[in-house]
């Protein structure tokens, strides 16, 4: 399988206060449709690999390729292109614009495509629907679940077509029955080929994913490979 | 463009508060500034129709009793005006005299016809007097008395349009070109005028030489009316024409120059001179007051967009994540506060402009002999309101773009994580 996420030697320092070097360098490389969880203590860096991964941050060195571009000292403008293009984003929060509607928070990535407004939300109804949200897409946020307002984060991720999905704690505000339903919707989408990274610190979702990055010190600790789901779900070699 | 506008209604419609305390404050701005200046405005205006239609630059003069005695004459000398004092004003001063007439004040007369009859101030006079005093003719009400009449000694007369009231029972009958009987001689109608906003005037006018003639005053005059040329221009020129006119004066008569109650004079120039400079402070006071009005009405917007922005720095942050550039982020700021502001501009103005045209219904001009007008016509420049409608709204697009220029600048993930 062609690879859709190559970094090689990625470096990160904050400066604010006494330097913080988090990432220290890191080299990793994901395949087209993959479904990968990173995990790590928190301070691990792995919320800082994850920001890379989707432009929100940039790196100090090394390289990241990302469908093949090289994704290095973009403007922001470029980069909310990239963003806008490539990436699909689920939040713990769900981050949602709470003075939108279900459909017009969904079809929000498709207006900074310019498609025309009946378009997007005829098209954001679509994926609404997918989603078994149908009935609820002129909801305000803050009349919906955890998990119908993660499910709206989704589709709003899924509008635009993106080649990747970065999903950072998806379940992490919900209960575990609901996170269990959100789990299943995101192994769907990635059962249609879209390669999906999440970020947890459960073992149990991670558990469920092919393959789990191990962060610690902002280093790659191990890749374990979890295509039989067997890992344990009580952590064993965390705890010792 | 439509997008972006229908995104910005969709977030105003969903953020009623924020929208309402911006406008409210950039229409209340407006709103004080507009009834300030309407104030302002109507304080001049007052001051103005005081003035009427009168010209501002005439002297009035008048002889007076001699207290000094002086050239071998007693004390307590009437002294009377003649045509000498015509002749001297107008040729040796005539850089600052343009028109100068005389006057006679004939009393209070009589004046009848038919069975109706009223008691009228009567006055012979010259065809300038129309400008000087400011009188008027109406429409198909004939004319003012004119060179011929006095060339002629015409025995005609120019009357008020109350006098045309209760002599020719209101506008029933033609008054012009009816005789009227003047304390026993005839005189013809050939005008009928009338001084706005001052109904009451009763004077009845007829021709200087007519008067002479008729009461027998020979040459002498009740007074002297004459305007200023325009090199009389402030207080100062004034003063010195004025001085050395009275120094003149008291040689043409042989009064002392020390003795003041020898003559007479108003000088309607002076009074305006004061009156202008009055009215120029009141207008700097009220565009000062208004500068800061204005003022706490862009720091009242400033204040607003800032924690407006601020608030939105998530949003924006979750906005940037799914692809908006900076760029765009601005736009929907900015525009969206140039939107607010001149829709509530407007409404300010609007509510602005009609407060004080309601408040001029309630100040009309009042009349009387002695009507004083403190307050008329409270309205503003509408040219003076659209500008600072429009400086307010330009100074509510900044304090929107500076907030939001720094709001950008917040990493994206930082501002997604912003509480």
């Amino acid at each position: 399988m062609p690879t859709i996420i190559k970094l090689k030697n990625i470096n990160k320092t904050y400066y604010s206060g006494a330097p913080l070097h988090v990432l220290k360098g890191i080299d990793l490389e994901i395949n087209r449709g993959e479904l990968v969880s990173i995990m790590g203590a928190s301070g691990s860096g792995k919320s800082t690999l994850l920001n890379i991964l989707g432009i929100l941050d940039n790196y100090d060195t090394g390289e990241y390729h990302l469908n093949d571009v090289l994704i290095k000292n973009l403007s922001e403008t470029r980069a909310a292109y990239f963003r806008n293009k490539l990436i699909g984003f689920i939040f713990q929060s769900f981050n949602l614009i709470s003075f939108k509607n279900a459909m017009e928070n969904v079809a929000l990535p498709l207006y900074y495509q310019k498609t025309g407004r009946k378009t997007r939300n005829k098209m954001a109804l679509e994926y609404l629907d997918r989603l078994g949200l149908k009935e609820w897409a002129y909801h305000m946020p803050n009349e919906l679940s955890g998990g119908q307002k993660q499910r709206v984060a989704i589709a709003r991720a899924l509008i635009s077509k993106p080649q990747i999905i970065l999903a950072d704690e998806p379940t992490g505000a919900l209960d575990s029955k609901t996170s269990a339903e959100v789990l299943d919707v995101l192994k769907k989408v990635n059962a249609t080929g879209m390669t999906m990274i999440i970020v947890t610190h459960e073992s149990g979702i991670a558990n469920q994913t092919n393959k789990i990055i191990r962060l610690k010190d902002g280093i790659i600790e191990k890749i374990e490979d979890n295509s039989e789901h067997n890992f344990s779900r009580f952590d064993i070699q965390n705890i010792k | 463009m439509i997008s972006l506008l229908y995104e910005i209604w969709n977030t105003i419609r969903q953020n009623k508060m924020r929208t309402f305390l911006t406008g409210f404050a950039v229409a209340w701005g407006i709103f004080m500034l507009i009834v300030l200046l309407g104030s302002g405005n109507g304080l001049k205006h007052g001051f103005a129709a005081n003035w009427g239609d009168r010209m501002v630059n005439v002297v009035q003069i008048w002889g007076g009793r001699t207290n000094i005695p002086y050239a071998g004459f007693q004390s307590g000398r009437w002294i009377s005006l003649d045509d000498n004092d015509l002749q001297f004003t107008s040729k040796e001063f005539a850089d600052e005299v343009t028109a100068a007439m005389g006057n006679i004040n004939l009393g209070s007369k009589n004046i009848s016809y038919g069975t109706e009859y009223l008691s009228s101030g009567l006055r012979g006079v010259e065809p300038d007097i129309m400008q000087v005093e400011g009188l008027k003719i109406a429409q198909g009400d004939g004319r003012f008395i004119n060179d011929l009449d006095i060339r002629e000694k015409r025995k005609v007369i120019v009357i008020s349009q109350r006098a045309r009231e209760i002599l020719f029972k209101g506008k029933d009958e033609e008054a012009i070109g009816k005789n009227v009987n003047v304390a026993g001689t005839m005189y013809t109608v050939v005008g009928i005028y009338y001084v706005e906003d001052r109904q009451d005037i009763t004077n009845s006018f007829i021709p200087l030489s007519t008067a002479k003639m008729v009461y027998g005053r020979g040459v002498n005059l009740s007074s002297l009316s004459f305007t200023l040329s325009d090199k009389i221009t402030d207080e100062k020129t004034n003063t010195d024409f004025m001085n050395r006119y009275k120094k003149r004066f008291a040689e043409e008569h042989q009064i002392s120059p020390e003795d003041d109650n020898a003559i007479w004079y108003w000088n309607r120039f002076g009074n305006y001179v004061q009156l202008t400079s009055v009215s120029g402070f009141i207008n700097i006071a009220v565009w000062i007051i208004g500068i800061f009005t204005l003022l706490s009405g862009i720091v009242g917007v400033s204040n607003i967009m800032l924690i407006t922005v601020r608030e939105r720095t998530r949003e924006f942050g979750i906005r940037k994540a799914l692809g908006a550039s900076p760029v765009s982020i601005l736009k929907l700021v900015v525009l969206e506060s140039i939107i607010i502001t001149t829709i509530f501009g407007y409404l300010g103005l609007i509510c602005g402009v009609g407060i004080t045209e309601f408040a001029a219904q309630f100040f009309e001009p009042s009349s009387g002999r002695d009507s004083f007008n403190a307050f008329l016509n409270p309205t503003v420049d509408i040219g003076v309101a659209i500008q600072a409608t429009a400086l307010l709204i330009i100074a509510g697009t900044l304090a929107g773009l500076f907030p939001a220029l720094k709001a950008v600048k917040i990493k994206t993930i930082e501002a997604i994580n912003d509480k």
